[in-house]
């Protein structure tokens, strides 16, 4: 997650003003549920083509979006903000003499779009004098006008803004009836009305819903001075508003008593629940460090997944092209050639945009090519990565894999990770089987603290709650851990992985990466896994 | 070109305050232009420019707010936006923690703008990548980086008469310099307000030189170690920390400076004697703007002096309720230090070792501010006051809170950037004993 961005949007002391400049513009609530008339900004697209050919363009894409976004803060019994953001324009991005060139506008008339598209022309020809090789580019075939939206049942944007801090304000007073100190929710709610067209013959309209309802609860014990917090579980998701509907099979009561949620989420009780466990966690003894036996839930898993295999498989941080900031790769590509034994034979992991109720899930990406699921990892060796259309011939691929998004229309398109996610077992396997054989380990429920280096081989996990087993039984909360991993060996210490029962979504709602940065959303899945003799620290310390 | 005068915006600013029928109106209008250009593997892989600007009304009905900001100024759109933020404020719930519009403030302007920095043009730009790479690729190294400046102006105004109005400008350098075979990188970062005083040919030997003799790096045993930090180094931790100083966790007792029993840190010593820090909006290298986010005047105010704590930032609502004077927030870090480089701070030391920067810093406790992270693009052994050979970098699991107790030399502060704080920070070279390193890293 870009932490900047989060802290700009959810920090406290933040004034009425303090919207963070991406947002675009606020909005009227009820500006929300519009869209741009399709016929419009076909015409302002093929605006667009043609001015891109008849200046020398040899290949054009035009992105019509109009990005909305709603933010609702609260804290205890105090809403903090409710800002409502639209920004809208078009991103016009083109190959002449064979370089990338871009320009962005706000202005949608005609002429705007035509004036951004000569802007583009001229800049990729200036570039075109510092590349050493012409732009490849993976064909695509033309769709012509074709449509696609996220499955929602209940378009978020259109629940009133009333319903959604009552909503909050009585997950507050939950936890804090259950003995929370202080408690923070939040709401946020994403819609990208996309337009796409190219030079290739394609007209795709978009409308992409996400939802995240993220949570924290603090209790504090004054006599000690010690204080603990416990995150909600939630997911962020590819849904509307119906994954706040709390479905009771949605449930899911794990081994060690924690209660998580599959497909939508009970946010009041999870607050009670995470008053209780943080109250817990203050008195819970301290783990002893040293190897142990791992048992990690989805919620927890999808985040390891998320920095230890989706960014080092992505092919332009294998390449170098992000090696000032984010970094480069362990997984370079001698290391695909070969097959590389990225974990154990249990480790099946495949990206895949299709998947429904995931961040990640489009009909089309961001460059006009139709989504798709493949494998990255299959039992256990290193079989892809994921590309888009300039980077396919670098592996000898006839097509891209479709992974190319921006985060605003302003924002040129580059590869970004699709949903990763660990396959479930093929053996059926339910997590209280999994704990049954385990001697000496810690179940670890929840995301918590996060590390991992420049090429991804030593990362460190903490969780937000931990579980000691001891000989096959969930004995008692243990505080203070973290564990620590280098990468191929602790996906190959992965000795078991519970079936397609326990299959459940995580994910990342403000993933960031390039420079200047831009944020996704994207959906890791997995179910209950095992790795055995995992590096546990203790992360106590006393400042005197 | 999206950069208004302080008439123009004053004129745009008064439309907006006449146009609102709420009790209480700010208005704040900002904008500038952004020039960038990014490389990898030697090639110029994109350039960009983006010049906007947005006006941000605030109104109030009561302890009802609403927030809408657009980036059209014609009257019609200025009246609109008005219009848009009020209807929000009349949606909204009351917030019962509500704090009325700043008296007029007193701001005295502050150096934040440089003609030259605000004049880089894209062929200046484009120059910098050239020099980076071609240095690069006659030496058969691989260079990644990113040059950044603005050219920006800030105004702000409310229906109690308050107004400011200021130009600011900024530049910051990165690149990280690979070798062919990917076994040594080497890292060099410059952030300054006077472009005049950039050289990226000379600044690009440091990262070069950083990645030759970083191959085939030795791995040594985690553990305690004196470390010699650059200033890019602790910058990130430092930083880091600075979001504890808040007077509300603190008192509510979620905070490091949270006292046993209730109360906070304020006024305790809690770092080593030559640890002091401030913050001081008119530095003359590292000016920020004179007032914050929510318009309230900044003032040089110290931080840390001779390891007190000695500031906790109390917002306007907190200030209010706990009886003290709020003011803005600050915008930089000042940390004072000697006279000496990092080399110095390497020549006096026994054994130990050099960090170049660190990464992807998290949080692990905010009891105890323990932060995880990783040293980069740098890291060498040091013996009898030279630099032996280079090792494999290591994941830290430490406290600045305990790092800036175990101080044992501090050097000459120079201005850094943070990878992830938006303060401007003047942060010396230090050497530190007892820093924790937990586990190796094979990443080069």
């Amino acid at each position: 997650m870009d932490r900047r961005d989060f802290l700009k949007m959810t920090g406290a002391g933040l004034g009425g003003l303090a919207i963070p400049a991406f947002y675009g513009r606020a909005i009227a609530a009820e500006e929300l549920l519009g869209t741009i008339d399709v016929a419009t900004k076909k015409m302002l697209a093929d605006a667009a083509l043609n001015a891109a050919k008849a200046g020398g363009a040899t290949y054009c894409d035009v992105r019509i979006g109009r990005y909305l976004r709603q933010f609702v803060v609260t804290r205890e019994d105090k809403v903090q903000n409710v800002v409502n953001t639209e920004s809208t324009g078009a991103g016009i991005r083109v190959i002449a003499k064979g370089a990338w060139g871009f320009a962005a506008t706000n202005d949608l008339s005609r002429e705007g779009v035509v004036k951004a598209t000569a802007e583009a022309v001229a800049i990729a020809k200036a570039n075109s004098r510092l590349r050493s090789e012409p732009v490849q580019l993976a064909p695509v075939k033309g769709v012509g006008e074709v449509a696609w939206r996220t499955p929602i049942v209940k378009n978020a944007m259109a629940v009133p803004i009333k319903d959604k801090v009552d909503l909050l304000l009585g997950v507050n007073a939950e936890a804090m009836k259950a003995g929370a100190n202080f408690v923070n929710s939040t709401l946020f709610v994403v819609n990208e009305q996309k337009y796409f067209a190219s030079t290739d013959g394609s007209y795709i309209d978009q409308d992409v819903h996400r939802i995240w309802a993220p949570m924290s609860v603090t209790v504090i014990d004054k006599a000690t001075g010690k204080f603990r917090s416990r995150a909600g579980l939630s997911s962020p998701r590819g849904m509307g508003f119906e994954y706040l509907d709390a479905k009771p099979a949605d449930h899911v009561e794990l081994p060690c008593g924690a209660v998580v949620y599959r497909d939508s989420y009970d946010m009041k009780a999870d607050a009670i629940a995470a008053a209780k466990q943080a109250k817990e966690k203050l008195a819970a003894p301290t783990v002893k460090p040293g190897k142990y036996d791992l048992v990690l839930d989805p919620s927890h898993t999808w985040l390891t997944i998320h920095e230890s295999v989706g960014h080092p498989l992505e092919l332009d941080r294998v390449l170098g092209y992000e090696a000032n900031f984010a970094g480069t790769s362990f997984a370079t590509i001698d290391k695909l050639k070969e097959h590389f034994q990225y974990g154990s034979d249990k480790v099946t992991i495949v990206a895949d945009k299709t998947q429904p109720g995931s961040l990640g899930a489009v009909g089309y990406d961001d460059e006009g090519v139709k989504t798709q699921k493949w494998d990255l990892i299959k039992d256990g060796k290193l079989v892809n990565y994921q590309v888009i259309r300039d980077q396919a011939h670098i592996l000898g691929l006839k097509a891209s894999q479709g992974c190319c998004y921006a985060d605003s229309w302003s924002s040129v398109q580059f590869q970004r990770m699709a949903n990763v996610s660990l396959q479930p077992g093929r053996d059926k396997l339910a997590p209280a089987e999994m704990v049954k054989n385990v001697e000496n380990g810690i179940y670890i429920v929840g995301e918590g603290s996060f590390s991992i280096d420049q090429q991804r081989y030593n990362a460190q996990f903490g969780g937000q709650m931990f579980y000691e087993i001891k000989n096959g039984k969930v004995t008692h909360p243990i505080e203070d851990v973290a564990y620590q991993i280098r990468t191929p060996e602790f996906w190959n210490s992965c000795v078991a992985v519970c079936d397609a029962d326990d299959y459940r979504l995580g994910g990342s709602f403000f993933d960031g990466k390039g420079q200047p940065s831009q944020s996704s959303a994207v959906s890791h899945g997995s179910s209950t896994a095992r790795f055995n003799g995992v590096n546990v620290i203790n992360t106590a310390r006393s400042l005197g | 070109m999206t950069i208004f005068s302080e008439e123009q915006a004053k004129a745009i600013l008064d439309k907006a305050l006449k146009a609102s029928t709420a009790d209480e109106c700010t208005a704040s209008l900002t904008g500038g232009n952004e020039g960038n250009v990014r490389y990898a593997l030697n090639n110029v892989s994109t350039s960009g420019y983006v010049s906007d600007a947005n006006l941000g009304v605030h109104v109030a009905f009561g302890k009802r707010t609403g927030t809408a900001t657009t980036n059209s100024f014609d009257d019609k759109s200025i009246a609109a936006v008005v219009r848009r933020a009020e209807e929000l404020a009349r949606l909204a719930p009351e917030n019962p923690e509500f704090m009325p519009a700043i008296d007029k403030q007193d701001y005295k302007p502050s150096r934040t703008y440089n003609e030259k920095t605000a004049g880089i043009t894209p062929d200046y730009r484009a120059q910098v990548a050239a020099d980076c790479i071609e240095s690069c690729r006659k030496d058969k190294l691989v260079a990644a980086g990113f040059f950044t400046d603005s050219d920006e102006f800030s105004a702000l105004a409310n229906s109690k008469g308050n107004f400011g109005y200021q130009k600011s400008s900024d530049m910051n350098f990165t690149c990280t310099v690979r070798t062919g075979d990917g076994k040594g990188s080497g890292w060099v970062g410059r952030n300054l307000a006077d472009v005049t005083k950039f050289d990226a040919k000379s600044d690009i030997q440091t990262a070069i030189r950083k990645a030759r003799e970083s191959v085939d790096a030795k791995a040594l045993e985690p553990g305690k170690y004196t470390v010699v930090m650059e200033p890019a180094a602790t910058a990130g931790l430092i930083s880091f920390m600075m979001f504890g100083f808040d007077a509300r966790s603190a008192d509510e007792g979620r905070s490091f400076l949270s006292k046993k029993g209730g109360g906070n840190k304020l006024g305790e010593k809690m770092f080593d004697e030559r640890v002091t820090i401030h913050a001081d909006p008119w530095d003359e290298q590292a000016a920020v703007l004179p007032w914050d986010q929510e318009g309230l005047a900044r003032e040089k105010t110290p931080i840390i002096t001779k390891g007190k704590v000695d500031y906790l930032h109390y917002s306007r609502y907190w200030a209010a309720k706990q009886g003290k004077k709020a003011v803005g927030r600050p915008g930089n870090i000042i940390m004072l230090g000697g006279d000496k480089s990092t080399m110095d701070l390497v020549k006096s030391t026994k054994k130990g070792i050099l960090v170049t920067r660190t990464w992807y810093i998290r949080m692990v406790d905010p009891q105890t501010v323990l932060l995880t992270g990783l040293t980069r693009d740098g890291t060498f052994y040091i013996e009898n006051g030279e630099i032996k050979y280079p090792i494999k970098n290591f994941r830290f699991n430490e406290s600045p809170a305990i790092m800036l107790n175990n101080i044992e030399e501090i050097g000459k502060p120079v201005r850094v950037q943070g990878d992830e704080s938006p303060l401007t920070m003047m942060i010396p070279p230090m050497k530190i004993r007892d820093f924790t390193f937990s586990s190796l890293s094979d990443a080069v």
